[in-house]
């Protein structure tokens, strides 16, 4: 489990800047792409020692991300479509080496593929931890170090890479780096929970504190948080089941994705939801208000019953819920079964038809549009316009004391 | 039952399948969708696993419907994300990508548990690609999913092209773009999944990709490129499986599509690396050829229509050479210059052409100077870049609009006079 | 006459070897504020980028000060067009503010208090104070231009290069921008803007460079900004010169 929350925490902190440069796929295509660089790092010295597995990753990874970038720039190649040739060639040529030169030795594919994590217990040990933890250790001391140290580099370079150029951080540089982090990440993961969960880890964790949060910070701080809980939770359930650790920390990863997508606080779908919804009220309550201030402007003897004012307005039971609100915060009262303004409710009333009036008017003197069309824009906006803005309006009309349509506006 | 041997099953089988892949890949590469086959690819997966939880059994059908309906999830997935959050597109294709692998993974975990017993060797074969295990009905399978696909295409043909093309304008014109799309979309859902028993999930998405980027160096037309990309794609399929024997077939099928690419990209003729090459080289040589005319033009221009001989000596002087014997070889070859001990001289043919060039210089010259406001002493210099690729008919053009503005003599004479002094280059 | 701030010559761009600027030569006078204008596709973004070593160029060389631009880096202030960036990037608008002294604390260094102040101190300059821990996405399109004006400003430098700070922005901005770029002028900074509107051009500016693919002209507005100037600037493009650029892109297949 330590190990997974390693790995997640060393992904999670360049992911971040993967997504942030729109860049999400090159996780995924490394993460592929490093397996020919392994292969010949395990032949040429016979070892599974973490030196040479690094450096061959590295030259693989920097061999993919040049490559990706020739056959895109000077071949023109689409970007996409670059990517996707050399990582799945790399992979292929990767396969076959396994099979031509690893038969019989301990390299098992299907491992990089799904990862072991139920196995590191069992493994060797380096320095009193499994070997797979310390790799992950190193990795995320690693990755940690750098970010600490080129901060304000990869975030400049990653939010506006022509002015890092301008101010001398060229964003080539910072992608290559990043792309050697990247794929060093990458390998340390590979072992312990397999090369999807490294796309998912790179990936997913970043994206849901992006969801999150609004500063790189936090969101850095989050992702490798949020890391951490899908290794727990993963664990946890794969044990419980008895089934593959690191699939079941990916199923946890994507779990808390879609809980963010619904729950964070300012750009969930939930909170999206019920701001839409205290929005309608407020229209509908303001459209109650109106109404009723217009009937007693017209002198008009009819009345209204709440049914029928939730009738006028709209129906449904948002427009029963605005008429509750309006009662409750003491706007409008009930006489004899009929809906009527209390004092307050006038004042507010008053204020909402001068903004609509003020508005018909500034439309059709200040844009010229027809009398007859004036009324919906107006009838949108007025739930907007607050004092300031009136009398903005107000001195911009000068004197005007009726509306397009001969009311008086109210003061 | 017409019965096959297990290899020409595969060959046909692997070679239906790159056929395929590399029509609806078309389609893909060129709408910008490359990656979508690799998620579809990943995305199938869990499907694959319930598939069996339910049926049973290892039936391509079956397991193919499982895989196409998550795929279909995942894409509905992908699209929410896009709609409703701020997560990018990449991002949201990544994360749909894992997850759904993770779901799988997990579920294959439970399938391969001995106690839900069954044929579980064939879920294995979804990573990685088996088509040893290739059975009659596979083939058919493929097949009709071939004819159907390929039916597909050619009734939509103008369609698909305007939606690849310009989603916008199709829009205006009042196609279905959205339906368009899904049908592009479903298309590549169809093969990738159908595909993934045979070269493995990956390797799939290398099948979509390959053989259109492939074919795309080899045509500018759609149609074409179609043909072509099936073309590879079959092909492909075909040698990779004879000539991998022994090694995982799907990486053998891929690797020999890689090789294809490779190929394309060098030796392509128009677009390939080899052939550009080629085109930069005779350019660079034909310049240097015009510079050498022009300069002896230049040379000799007191003393024309004489052509007299000029030493060696004073072209060396006049600009910088990089090989001038080879030039000058060349042109005595053509019979432009005499060429003998330190001297050369041009013949009549040689003094047609060379005026002819300088003609095309001057006039850029002027041009510039009238038309694009740059100062006489920096002329030359520009002039000399462009005049090589002037075009005949834009030259014809320039002389007329030089000659209506009045900058040239009414009666043209051969060439203009220089519109700024002539000084050896130094 | 004062020092030359900013010096171009014999400059060629070609973007996929079609050329776009052609043998462009200019000198700007220190402590001018300069309008760029053009029609669409003249190449003024270009000249900015290429200016400031954003694209590769074809011929000639640029000068800063009299010296190449990589030595003069730290005299260079830039504001790129607002669509440039992702504005759902996780940054506050003081973080944004804050990125314009990363250029002088070079490699490794971190922003430290002097840096902040002076990111405050740009923010208020254009009005933006109350604004600093907004998120950047919750902005106006004017004010997302005040802020890039604001980095611009923590930059501190000698010579500034705005790619169409006017572009979607309001009223007020619009002028809050024409006298911030008063104020850096009197301070004897040089200016140069890329500028769409030519109602404004003299106005707002003390010296216009004329482009359409090749320079028309430049210099003092008063001499400069003439009808016949205009006239060449956008009485249509030079189709032979565009011809010839097609004809170099085609037969020039690497380079």
């Amino acid at each position: 489990m330590l190990t997974g929350i390693t790995v997640n925490a060393a992904c999670a902190l360049v992911g971040c800047f993967l997504i942030l440069r729109k860049m999400s796929m090159m996780g995924d295509a490394l993460s592929h792409a490093v397996l020919p660089g392994l292969v010949v790092a395990f032949v040429l010295t016979g070892s599974r020692s973490m030196v040479p597995m690094f450096v061959g990753a590295v030259i693989a990874g920097l061999l993919t991300t040049f490559m990706t970038q020739t056959l895109h720039q000077y071949l023109r190649v689409p970007s996409d479509a670059s990517m996707g040739i050399v990582f799945t060639a790399m992979f292929a040529v990767g396969v076959v080496l396994v099979k031509q030169f690893t038969e019989g030795l301990h390299f098992d594919i299907g491992c990089v593929y799904e990862g072991a994590l139920e196995y590191v217990p069992f493994g060797e040990r380096v320095a009193g931890l499994p070997r797979q933890l310390f790799t992950s250790l190193v990795v995320l001391l690693l990755n940690f170090a750098v970010l600490i140290m080129l901060w304000k580099e990869l975030k400049l370079s990653a939010f506006d890479p022509a002015l890092a150029t301008t101010m001398g951080f060229s964003a080539t540089k910072m992608h290559y780096l990043l792309m050697v982090l990247v794929s060093v990440t990458t390998v340390a993961s590979f072992e312990a929970v397999g090369s999807i969960l490294v796309v998912a880890m790179l990936i997913v964790p970043a994206s849901t504190a992006h969801l999150l949060s609004d500063r790189l910070g936090w969101m850095v701080v989050l992702s490798v948080l949020i890391g951490a809980v899908a290794a727990v939770l993963g664990f946890w359930w794969a044990t419980y089941w008895d089934t593959s650790i690191s699939g079941m920390m990916t199923v946890a990863a994507g779990c808390l994705y879609a809980i963010a997508v619904l729950v964070s606080p300012r750009y969930g779908l939930i909170s999206s939801v019920l701001r839409n919804i205290r929005m309608s009220l407020l229209v509908l309550r303001d459209d109650v208000l109106a109404m009723l201030y217009r009937i007693e402007e017209l002198k008009s003897s009819k009345k209204f019953s709440i049914a029928e004012t939730a009738a006028a307005v709209g129906g449904g039971w948002l427009a029963s819920v605005s008429i509750f609100q309006l009662q409750r915060s003491g706007n409008i009262e009930q006489a004899s079964g009929s809906l009527q303004l209390t004092d307050q409710g006038r004042e507010a009333a008053r204020r909402l038809v001068r903004s609509h009036r003020l508005w018909e008017t500034y439309l059709v003197e200040q844009l010229g549009m027809p009398l007859d069309h004036v009324h919906e824009p107006a009838h949108r906006v007025e739930h907007y316009i607050d004092e300031q803005i009136q009398e903005q309006l107000a001195a911009e009309l000068e004197t005007s004391d009726q509306d397009p349509h001969g009311r008086q506006i109210p003061h | 039952m017409i019965s096959l041997s297990l290899s020409d099953k595969v060959m046909i089988g692997t070679a239906l399948l790159g056929g395929m892949s590399g029509v609806v890949g078309s389609f893909a590469v060129l709408r910008g969708r490359a990656l979508v086959g690799d998620m579809l690819a990943h995305a199938a997966l869990p499907g694959v696993c319930l598939a069996f939880l339910i049926t049973g059994n290892r039936h391509l059908l079956g397991l193919s419907l499982g895989a196409l309906a998550s795929g279909l999830a995942a894409i509905a997935a992908v699209t929410v994300i896009l709609r409703w959050t701020r997560t990018k597109e990449d991002a949201a294709i990544g994360i749909v990508l894992s997850t759904f692998f993770g779901a799988g993974v997990v579920l294959l975990s439970v399938v391969q548990k001995p106690s839900t017993g069954g044929n579980k060797a064939g879920l294995h074969a979804y990573l990685f690609g088996e088509p040893g295990g290739m059975l009659n009905s596979d083939v058919l399978l493929l097949a009709g999913v071939a004819v159907v696909v390929l039916a597909m295409v050619a009734l939509f043909y103008k369609e698909f092209l305007v939606v690849c093309f310009d989603t916008d304008f199709a829009q205006s014109q009042g196609w279905p773009t959205l339906w368009l799309d899904l049908a592009m979309m479903a298309a590549l859902a169809v093969v990738t999944i159908v595909g993934l028993p045979i070269v493995g999930v990956i390797l799939m998405a290398a099948m979509i990709i390959l053989p259109a980027a492939t074919a795309r160096f080899w045509t500018n037309r759609l149609s074409v490129m179609l043909l072509v990309s099936c073309g590879f794609g079959a092909a492909a399929g075909v040698l990779g499986t004879r000539l991998g024997r022994g090694y995982p077939a799907g990486a053998a099928i891929v690797l020999t599509a890689s090789f294809l690419f490779l190929v394309s990209l060098l030796f392509a003729p128009q677009k390939g690396l080899v052939a550009r090459l080629l085109v930069e080289y005779r350019l660079r040589r034909r310049i240097a050829d015009e510079h050498l005319l022009r300069t002896l033009y230049e040379l000799s221009e007191p003393q024309l229509p004489e052509s007299p001989v000029i030493p060696l000596e004073s072209v060396r002087e006049y600009r910088h050479w990089n090989s001038l014997e080879r030039v000058l070889e060349r042109a005595r070859d053509e019979e432009l210059i005499e060429w003998g001990e330190e001297q050369v001289q041009l013949t009549p043919l040689g003094v047609h052409r060379a005026a002819q060039l300088t003609k095309a210089h001057r006039l850029w010259e002027l041009y510039l100077m009238d038309y694009a406001n740059i100062a006489p002493d920096h002329v030359d210099r520009d002039a000399d870049d462009v005049e090589h690729m002037l075009p005949e008919a834009l030259l014809v053009k320039l002389e007329e609009e030089l000659a209506a503005e009045g900058r040239l003599p009414a009666v043209l004479a051969e060439v203009p006079e220089s519109p700024h002094e002539l000084s050896p280059e130094t | 006459m004062s020092q030359t701030a900013f010096e171009v010559h014999d400059m060629t761009v070609a973007y996929h070897r079609r050329p776009v600027l052609w043998d462009i030569d200019l000198e700007i006078p220190e402590g001018k504020l300069v309008g760029i204008v053009g029609p669409n596709g003249a190449g003024k973004t270009t000249l900015i980028k290429a200016a400031l070593g954003l694209v590769q160029l074809a011929s000639g060389k640029v000068e800063i000060y009299g010296k190449s631009y990589e030595e003069q880096r730290h005299l260079i202030g830039y504001v790129p067009q607002r669509e440039s960036v992702d504005w759902d990037f996780p940054v506050t608008v003081r973080d944004v503010v804050l990125m314009g002294t990363y250029g002088r604390l070079g490699w490794f260094r971190r922003p430290g208090k002097a840096e902040l102040e002076i990111a405050d101190r740009s923010l208020q300059h254009v009005g933006m104070g109350a604004f600093a821990k907004r998120q950047i996405r919750q902005l106006s399109g004017g004010q997302q231009q005040r802020v890039f004006l604001a980095r611009a400003l923590a930059q501190e430098a000698q010579i500034y290069f705005l790619d169409e700070p006017f572009a979607g922005v309001d009223a007020a901005t619009e002028s809050a921008i024409v006298e911030l770029l008063e104020e850096l002028r009197t301070s004897g900074k040089t200016v140069l803007v890329v500028h769409h509107d030519l109602q404004t051009v003299s106005d707002y500016f003390d010296y216009v460079i004329l482009l359409n693919m090749r320079l028309i002209a430049c210099g003092p507005v008063e001499e400069t900004f003439t009808n016949e100037n205009l006239q060449k600037t956008y009485g249509g493009r030079l189709t032979i010169l565009d011809e010839a650029a097609e004809a170099i892109r085609r037969s020039k297949p690497l380079q």
